[in-house]
C-alpha cells in the first residue's frame, strides 16, 4: 500500500521533485518504520508507568475519583517496607519461584539429556511433551481444580490409590501445607517442557568432535558429562532459568484460579496481594507504590542475571 | 572395548537409547493425561463426571456441550410435559433433568471476543513489528541497542502492575471493557516479541537482494516490499502465530479490565456454573473448544518454537 502511494505521488510530480519523494532518505525511512512502535509503547506502557509513579506518592483511590488527592511523599513506600503482609507475600513468591525453577530445571534438563540420545520416534514424543506449555495457564489451571477435588478428582484418586491415604484427606487446595504444592505441581507440569526445549538446544549446540577428543583421551562418561556436557549447556540452562524466573515472579493466572491466594493467605504471591490491594481494597496509591517496587525488583534482578549470563557465555 | 561401552552422546548404545526412549515416552504419556481427562470429561454427563471412583469407561454424551452453549431453568414435570415435542438432542437431554433451555449462554459471544481481540492485536503487532524490525535490521538507528532493550523491558512488568494505571487511563478514555482497548493493550505487549523475533528473521535475509533490486531502479520501499517481505513470510507467519497464542491465552488483563461486552474466553470459562457448583462437563467442553486451535498451532510451529519462546535469543 505504502509504496503504491509513494509511486503515485512520484509519477504525478515533476522529475527533480519526484526523485526526492521516491527516494525518502534511509534515515527518514528508519524513523518512519520505527516510530509507530515507539509511540504505541510510550502511550500504553511508559505513560501509564509515569502515572503509576505519580500515584504512588498520593493517597488516591480509584473507587473515589472525586475525593481530594493528597501528596504523601514517600509514605506509601515506607508503609510497604514496614508491612508484615507484604514481606510474607514476597517470601511466598520466593518459595514459589525457588521450587518451581529447581524442579523444572532438574526434570527439564534430564528429559533433554535423554531426548538427545535420539531414540527412534524422539521427534514425535518431544512434540507431545511440548503441548502443555502452549496452553492457557488460566484455562488449564482452572481445570486442575477439578483434578485436585478430594475423592472425585483424578489426581487425588491416583495419589490415594497408590499411597493408601484415604481419598477424602487429600485436600490439595484447602490444606495449608499442600496448597503451595498444588500450584508448584501444575506450574512444573506446564513449564518443564519449556526448560527442556532450551536445554535441548544447548545440548545440540555441543560439537561432536569435543566428545570424540574426550573419547580418545579415555575420559569416562561421568567425566565427560561434568566437564563437557554440563558446562557447555550452562548458558542455555541459565537462559531458561532467567525466563522462568521472571515469568514466575509475575505469576498470577494459575494462583488466582487454583487457590485465589488461599487458604487464608498461604499461597498469596506478590501479584495476588497487588490485585487485592488495587482492585479489591482500591488502595490505588499504595498498590501503585508496591507495583513500582516489584517492577524495579524484577528489572534489577534480570539485569544482574543477564550480566552473569554474558560472563558465562564468554568463557 | 571402546566398541561395547556407551559413547555418551557421540554414539549412544542401543541399550541406553531404549531406556531413554522408555522414560521419555512414560513422561509424555503421564503429562498428557490431564489433557485427555479434560477431553473425556467434556463428553460425560454431570453425574458421571463427579462419580467416585472417577469413571474411565462411560457412556459418551454431548450434554456438556449443550450446557456450555445454553442457559437453562428448572421447571416442574407437568410444565415440561405440557410443552410440545423436544426440538433437538440438547432439548431432549435437558428435559430429562427437569429443565428447559432458556436461551443461549454467553460462551459464543465471549469466544467471538477472543477471536476478534486475538486476531486484531496480532495483525497490529505484526504490522508494527515488521516495520520496526526492518528499521532496526537495515539502518543505523541511533541508540538502537537501548531502544531494543526498552522495547523488551516492557515485558518485565507484572501485568497487574501495568493494569492499575491502564485501568484508570481506559476509564478516562472510555476504553474500559471495549475490544479496541484490549486490542491496543495486547498489541503493545506483543509488539516487543514481534520486533525481537522479526529482527532475527530479517537479519538472516542477505542485504544483497535489496541492493540488487535498488540497482535495478527500485526505491528502498519497493525493495522492502518486493524482496524482503516475500522472503520473510515464514518468519512473519511464525511470529503471528506466537502473538496469536499469547493474546488467545492471556488472562490477567482480560480478567481485570473486561467484565462484560469485551470479555474474552479465559476469564469466562471458570465462571461457568451449574446447579450446586461448577458444571465440570460444560467447563471441560469450553476448555476443549478453546484449546483445539492452540494444539493445531503447536504442531505447525514445532520447528520455530524454540525461537519464539526465547524472543529469538536461541536459534537452531
Amino acid at each position: 500500500m505504502l509504496n503504491r502511494t509513494a509511486e503515485n505521488v512520484a509519477r504525478a510530480t515533476p522529475e527533480p521533485l519526484a526523485r526526492k519523494v521516491r527516494g525518502i532518505s534511509d534515515k527518514g525511512l528508519a524513523w518512519l518504520f520505527i516510530s509507530p512502535t515507539i509511540l504505541l509503547l510510550l502511550a500504553i506502557n511508559i505513560f501509564p508507568l509515569f502515572w503509576a509513579i505519580y500515584l504512588s506518592f498520593t493517597n488516591f483511590r480509584a473507587n473515589r475519583p472525586n475525593e481530594v488527592v493528597k501528596n504523601l511523599g514517600f509514605a506509601n513506600y515506607q508503609r510497604i517496607l514496614d508491612d508484615q503482609d507484604i514481606w510474607i507475600a514476597m517470601q511466598t513468591t520466593a518459595h514459589f519461584v525457588f521450587w518451581t525453577i529447581l524442579l523444572q530445571t532438574l526434570i527439564g534438563f534430564t528429559l533433554a539429556w535423554l531426548i538427545d540420545r535420539k531414540f527412534r520416534g524422539h521427534a514425535f514424543w518431544t512434540t507431545l511433551i511440548l503441548v502443555p506449555m502452549m496452553l492457557s495457564p488460566a484455562v488449564v489451571g482452572n481445570f486442575w481444580r477439578f483434578l485436585y477435588e478430594p475423592q472425585i478428582g483424578l489426581f487425588s484418586y491416583v495419589i490415594s490409590f497408590v499411597s493408601g491415604i484415604p481419598p477424602t484427606s487429600i485436600q490439595m487446595l484447602s490444606n495449608v501445607s499442600l496448597a503451595p504444592w498444588s500450584i508448584i505441581i501444575v506450574d512444573t507440569w506446564m513449564w518443564t517442557p519449556y526448560v527442556m526445549l532450551i536445554c535441548l538446544a544447548g545440548l545440540r549446540s555441543i560439537p561432536e568432535y569435543i566428545y570424540e577428543a574426550a573419547e580418545v583421551d579415555r575420559a569416562s562418561n561421568w567425566r565427560q558429562f561434568w566437564s563437557i556436557t554440563l558446562p557447555m549447556a550452562l548458558p542455555f540452562i541459565m537462559l531458561a532459568v532467567l525466563f522462568r524466573g521472571i515469568e514466575n515472579f509475575k505469576m498470577f493466572d494459575m494462583v488466582n484460579l487454583l487457590t485465589g491466594g488461599g487458604p487464608g493467605s498461604t499461597t498469596e504471591v506478590a501479584s495476588i496481594t497487588l490485585k487485592r490491594q488495587a482492585f479489591e481494597s482500591w488502595r490505588t496509591g499504595y498498590s501503585s507504590a508496591f507495583a513500582i517496587i516489584l517492577f524495579v525488583a524484577v528489572f534489577g534482578l534480570a539485569n544482574i542475571y543477564v550480566k552473569a549470563l554474558n560472563k558465562v557465555k564468554q568463557r | 572395548m571402546s566398541l561395547t561401552t556407551a559413547h555418551s552422546v557421540v554414539a549412544p548404545s542401543a541399550g541406553s537409547k531404549r531406556i531413554a526412549g522408555a522414560i521419555i515416552i512414560a513422561y509424555a504419556l503421564i503429562s498428557i493425561v490431564p489433557l485427555l481427562w479434560i477431553f473425556a470429561t467434556s463428553f460425560k454427563t454431570p453425574p458421571d463426571s463427579i462419580a467416585y471412583p472417577p469413571k474411565i469407561v462411560f457412556q459418551p454424551s454431548i450434554e456438556g456441550y449443550c450446557n456450555l452453549f445454553t442457559t437453562r431453568t428448572r421447571q416442574t414435570p407437568e410444565y415440561i410435559n405440557s410443552l410440545g415435542p423436544a426440538t433437538g438432542f440438547c432439548d431432549e437431554t435437558v428435559r430429562k433433568r427437569n429443565m428447559v433451555i432458556a436461551g443461549p449462554s454467553n460462551f459464543l459471544p465471549r469466544f467471538i471476543n477472543s477471536l476478534v481481540i486475538a486476531f486484531g492485536s496480532t495483525f497490529c503487532a505484526v504490522f508494527l513489528g515488521t516495520l520496526s524490525a526492518y528499521g532496526f535490521s537495515r539502518f543505523k538507528v541511533p541508540l538502537a541497542d537501548d531502544l531494543l532493550f526498552f522495547i523488551l523491558s516492557t515485558r518485565f512488568m507484572p501485568p497487574i502492575a501495568v493494569a492499575i494505571p491502564i485501568y484508570l487511563m481506559y476509564r478516562e478514555l472510555g476504553l474500559s471493557d471495549t475490544a479496541l482497548g484490549m486490542i491496543l493493550l495486547y498489541t503493545a505487549v506483543n509488539v516487543s516479541l514481534a520486533v525481537w523475533l522479526l529482527k532475527g528473521f530479517i537479519d538472516e535475509i542477505p542485504r544483497e537482494y535489496e541492493e540488487a533490486a535498488m540497482i535495478d531502479g527500485y526505491t528502498r520501499l519497493q525493495a522492502f516490499w518486493r524482496t524482503v517481505l516475500p522472503q520473510a513470510t515464514t518468519g512473519i507467519a511464525a511470529t503471528a502465530i506466537f502473538c496469536l497464542i499469547f493474546a488467545w491465552n492471556e488472562y490477567a488483563f482480560a480478567a481485570l479490565l473486561t467484565s462484560g461486552t469485551a470479555q474474552t474466553a479465559p476469564p469466562f470459562i471458570p465462571t461457568i456454573i451449574g446447579e450446586g457448583g461448577q458444571d465440570w462437563p460444560a467447563v471441560a467442553a469450553g476448555t476443549t473448544i478453546f484449546l483445539v486451535p492452540i494444539l493445531v498451532f503447536t504442531i505447525l510451529l514445532r520447528k520455530q518454537l524454540l525461537r519464539g519462546i526465547t524472543f529469538g535469543a536461541v536459534r537452531k
